[in-house]
């Protein structure tokens, strides 16, 4: 009897488990309405282009692969709404932000037929599949995977994001430009490839234009949770200004945590800083006079963003989109408007298709305007081009600078 | 008499590993012939190299946890040295040894050299503890490998091999390739690991392993999971045969790591982290401690399934890892139940006596 | 200064692992089983704790009694579910299924929350601020190590007298002889594990309290730094798992301070391999010898 209630109990929680989940994830392949429909092969003269995405949707970068996943998303609805000649359909595979899993997700996409790769969300993942869709000759744009080492040696592959490198860069040239701080500490995630390229670049940069670092500290992941022994070595180390190219979740312990032991530097963020503003609970006086980088502006009032912000909260229960979103909603587009400049893409395999892409997006002309940035265009190597913005926060919201 | 019995008993045991040999090379034959009609799909042959180093990563640990009956928790550990040192290996030779079934041996021979240094030096110092202290260290050993390789950079050029814990410290000449950075892990690795180097690693550690068992020595390790102080009041050396089963142990993982790291265009360290240890442990529980066919099984089944074309489907997708928890909770339980093993043991028991008699009769 | 402030931070770090060292080692202690779900209870703790406060504005004080009360039907309902049909089992058995509830809380409560982190309220906030501010305490540092001491106290007053302590007691002991003394053994494991949750639920909060980002991977660090903390003082010892987690902050934080950033990990747990290797059975813990 015992037994029965158990077994009982158990199948009721997973029922609820399923039920409760349904609501909330009943969005992931809203636009796989034409399953049968095989590219090319209708006769009303509309192609359908099979968009495969992978990124973690479980595990501690969940929070990020979910974001890529529901912003190009609402682009795909979008775009089919519009009923033109090019629809897409789209699916998008889990690869727990490891390189194993990645490769499996890739190969269910093959099996699926995809026509065009989109993702990794992470780095790690993505130099891995990259180098298999290279092999393959499949068109990869990934919205958020931002090393260099994404790109390096590949044709097919093309970033939405800024580079690691072009990040740390440019920080160091504004913080210079307008003399924001003369001491600058550093502190990153030494475990995480997104915030060691940053940083390293950053400091090498600094180094050549004169700015002085006096205090470089990291942290082995972002599960850590104690940051007060790097904050007192840049308090120590007179810090003026630190360097944070880090994620927005370890940062807000870090703004907590600075200010529970009173420092208040200015504190400097890469594009990962997006975000926090939008962290249920948060208290957005920690955040007064943050500056970070980021494309994308979730309060903007532009139409684009408005809209945009209003499908993505409808996907995702009540979310607000960050910039990853941003960049997947911008890399659908980015590939509409790259589909649109090519002829013959009825009678395209994924190899061609791929070539195709690669002529379109490197060609002299193509710019596209999104929600991260206007006339985004892109170079052989497969960096994108696009001005960077830097905002600072006042009154929890962003003003540009 | 007793000759006959012990004839008996060891024949089974050769029989036992005959059989287990017979199932791996029946998989490879089966796959081999699925894989020249096409009719596995890319998500499941991406997974075949994976698959292979995990049944050794399991059947290797099997050694430790079931058959020496010490709990290890850093199994991955001897992986992720296994796995950069072939990458290295494999770089390094890339001109000089331009066959690549020839560089893949040298790599993941390496590996398990690699795999089994630190395996005498965890060993050495730990295998006096027990228990759950041992369980610690183990866990410790594999975390201080995953932090030092991240902060590893390792490069080459014509000069030799460079090392640095910067990336700024790291100058190559002109020539050089930077092979592991960091964080980033190894970059730009070429692929030269194969379905059939897994299989014949695991006809490897298959052959190691069982005749291992089967051994003088085997029959030491054996007693000292049945009974330390027994065994020891018997004169049996704890700390050499523990260290023995601990390093073979390790030095297969270590050949697993470095074909596994050589199946990837780039491996980062933190994949082989305490999750990857407590994966591999799972396996070798789920299969059943001890016993080496259920460790391959096990191993085989419980990767492959979350890639299943069923998990990645449109419905159930979303719920994957959640149902492979649960999965697993049931089948522990199940295979736990007494009334479903008592169940089981009756249809095996009928099913041996039966052949008893067969077997009777014809003498 | 900085010297005692690092000495601050490490004790404010390693009260979090104590507290939650403290759930782990009791369930350690008697049950003899290696609870890997024990950090995803705290997890769900935390999240109802935030849930009531938050969304329903519930007293801090009624969030943390909540969240006790529903961590309690938690570890009650896995336990009855997925542990005690496996009492007969080997412990690894159990060990594993231990971690398939892990995974099962971690994905379970993706589904049910979302991926994306939550700030956590703190229940109290502020800190003292002494020798005009170069030193700061804050209030969480000292609530969790009173609280520490009080459960510490507490559970060594449970377990030493009262009649179902000493069941407890006899069930670490000899589960066999415990059950022939006409100990109920099933509900005294079973009674250790509610009280194992409800100390969870208090962990979660309190540790959530201190270092507040919330996301449903947030029991899963913590929970091996605190089995690391429990087996550092001696697992299974109530006293050693307070000195073993504070001793693991202070570390950890000296570590990251005086010696390296980069390589904190590694020397943390280079120190815990010395350790064991001095003292074999942790800093507290009981040497058992062996009887043939």
């Amino acid at each position: 009897m015992k037994k029965f209630i158990a077994m009982l109990m158990a199948a009721a929680m997973m029922m609820a488990m399923v039920a409760c989940g349904n609501t909330a994830s009943n969005n992931g392949n809203s636009s796989n309405n034409g399953g049968s429909a095989d590219e090319g092969g209708s006769t009303d003269g509309t192609v359908v282009i099979r968009i495969g995405g992978i990124g973690p949707l479980t595990g501690d970068n969940a929070v990020y692969g979910v974001a890529t996943q529901l912003g190009a998303q609402v682009a795909v609805d979008e775009i089919n709404a519009l009923g033109g000649p090019i629809q897409f359909e789209y699916n998008f595979q889990d690869d727990t932000g490891v390189a194993e899993t990645a490769v499996s997700a890739y190969n269910t996409l093959k099996d699926w037929e995809a026509d065009i790769i989109y993702g990794c969300t992470t780095t790690g993942p993505s130099v891995t599949i990259s180098a298999e869709t290279y092999a393959d000759r499949y068109f990869q744009l990934t919205p958020s995977a931002s090393s260099t080492d994404v790109t390096a040696g590949k044709d097919n592959v093309f970033q939405m994001c800024f580079t690691d490198p072009n990040q740390g860069v440019t920080a160091a040239d504004y913080i210079s430009a307008n003399s924001l701080g003369s001491k600058i500490g550093v502190i990153y995630n030494n475990g995480d490839a997104y915030s060691t390229g940053i940083a390293e670049a950053f400091i090498a940069h600094a180094e050549e234009i004169g700015l002085e670092v006096v205090a470089t500290e990291t942290y082995p992941s972002d599960k850590n949770t104690d940051y007060n022994v790097q904050l007192n070595a840049c308090k120590d180390a007179g810090a003026d200004l630190v360097f944070l190219p880090i994620y927005y979740s370890p940062a807000s312990l870090i703004l907590a945590q600075a200010s529970a032991m009173g420092y208040a530097p200015t504190f400097f963020g890469a594009d990962g800083m997006d975000g926090i503003l939008t962290m249920d609970g948060f208290d957005a006086s920690l955040a007064e006079g943050l500056m970070l980088m980021t494309p994308f502006n979730a309060d903007a009032t532009d139409d684009a963003t408005v809209n945009f912000v209003e499908s993505y909260k409808e996907l995702s229960d009540g979310v607000i989109p960050n910039q990853f979103a941003a960049d997947g909603y911008d890399c659908i587009y980015a590939i509409y408007a790259a589909l649109q400049n090519i002829e013959g893409l009825a009678d395209m395999d994924h190899e061609a298709l791929c070539e195709a892409l690669i002529a379109a997006f490197t060609a002299e002309d193509f710019s596209v305007d999104g929600l991260t940035g206007s006339g985004m265009s892109w170079s052989t190597s497969g960096e994108i081009s696009k001005d960077p913005v830097v905002v600072v926060i006042q009154d929890g919201a962003y003003v540009t600078m | 008499m007793t000759a006959m019995k012990q004839a008996r008993r060891l024949r089974k045991a050769t029989v036992n590993s005959f059989i287990n040999y017979a199932i791996v090379i029946a998989a490879f034959i089966i796959l081999q012939i699925l894989l020249g009609q096409d009719m596995i799909s890319n998500s499941i042959q991406s997974m075949l190299v994976p698959v292979c180093c995990y049944i050794v990563m399991a059947v290797s640990l099997n050694l430790t946890v079931g058959i020496l009956g010490e709990l290890s928790l850093g199994h991955a550990g001897f992986m992720s040295l296994g796995a950069f040192s072939g990458i290295i290996v494999s770089t390094a030779l890339k001109d000089v040894v331009a066959a690549e079934p020839l560089r893949l041996l040298i790599a993941m021979l390496v590996g398990a050299v690699m795999g089994g240094i630190g395996g005498v030096i965890v060993g050495l110092p730990v295998l006096r503890l027990r228990g759950d202290y041992l369980a610690i260290v183990t866990l410790a050993f594999g975390e201080i490998i995953k932090n030092v390789i991240m902060v590893l950079y390792v490069g080459i050029d014509s000069d030799g091999l460079h090392m640095a814990t910067k990336e700024a410290n790291l100058v190559l000449a002109e020539d050089g390739v930077a092979i592991i950075k960091g964080p980033m892990g190894a970059v730009g690795v070429t692929k030269i690991a194969s379905f059939t180097a897994g299989f014949i690693l695991i006809l490897v550690t298959l052959f190691v392993v069982q005749n291992l068992v089967d051994s003088r020595a085997g029959r030491a390790i054996l007693s000292l999971r049945d009974n330390r102080i027994a065994a020891e009041s018997c004169g049996i050396n704890v700390t050499k045969y523990k260290l023995m089963a601990f390093v073979v142990s390790a030095v297969l993982a270590g050949a697993a790591g470095a074909l596994y790291g050589l199946n990837y265009s780039s491996t980062v360290a933190s994949k082989f982290d305490f999750n990857t240890s407590i994966l591999v442990l799972v396996y070798v529980v789920l299969g059943g401690l001890g016993s080496i066919r259920g460790s391959i099984i096990a191993a085989a089944i419980l990767t492959l399934l979350p890639e299943m074309s069923f998990m990645r489907s449109s419905s159930l997708k979303d719920y994957r890892m959640l149902l492979y928890a649960v999965i697993l909770i049931l089948v522990m339980l199940a295979s736990n139940n007494p009334t479903l093993r008592r169940a089981f043991g009756a249809v095996g028991k009928k099913f041996k006596s039966s052949k008893k008699q067969e077997g009777g009769a014809a003498q | 200064m900085s010297f005692l402030n690092n000495v601050i931070t490490g004790i404010s770090l390693g009260s979090i692992y104590a507290i939650i060292a403290l759930g782990y080692t009791m369930v350690y202690g008697i049950a003899k089983m290696l609870n890997f779900a024990h950090g995803d209870v705290i997890m769900v703790g935390a999240y109802v704790c935030f849930f009531a406060t938050g969304s329903f504005g519930l007293h801090p004080v009624a969030g943390v009694l909540l969240a006790m009360v529903v961590c309690t039907i938690l570890g009650t309902v896995i336990e009855g579910l997925a542990y005690k049909p496996l009492r007969q089992a080997p412990s690894l058995a159990v060990l594993i299924t231990a971690i398939g509830v892990s995974w099962f809380l971690q994905n379970s409560a993706q589904l049910l929350w979302g991926a994306a982190p939550k700030v956590f309220t703190p229940v109290v906030s502020g800190g003292l601020s002494i020798f005009g501010g170069q030193l700061n305490i804050s209030y969480v540092t000292i609530l969790t190590v009173v609280s520490c001491l009080v459960i510490m106290v507490l559970l060594s007053a449970f377990i030493g007298k009262g009649k179902m302590g000493k069941a407890m007691r006899a069930c670490s002991e000899d589960k066999g002889a415990a059950q022939l003394m006409g100990i109920n053994v099933n509900s005294t494991i079973s009674m250790t594990f509610a009280i194992g949750s409800a100390l969870a639920a208090i962990a979660g909060v309190l540790m959530c309290s201190a270092y507040p980002t919330l996301m449903p991977t947030t029991g899963s660090l913590p929970g091996i730094k605190a089995f690391t903390a429990a087996v550092f003082g001696g697992i299974g010892s109530v006293p050693g798992a307070f000195v073993g987690g504070l001793l693991l902050g202070i570390i950890e934080i000296f570590a990251k301070a005086y010696i390296s950033t980069d390589l904190s990990d590694a020397i943390v747990f280079l120190a815990l391999i010395i350790v064991l290797l001095v003292k074999p059975s942790g800093l507290l813990g009981k040497y058992v010898p062996e009887k043939v």
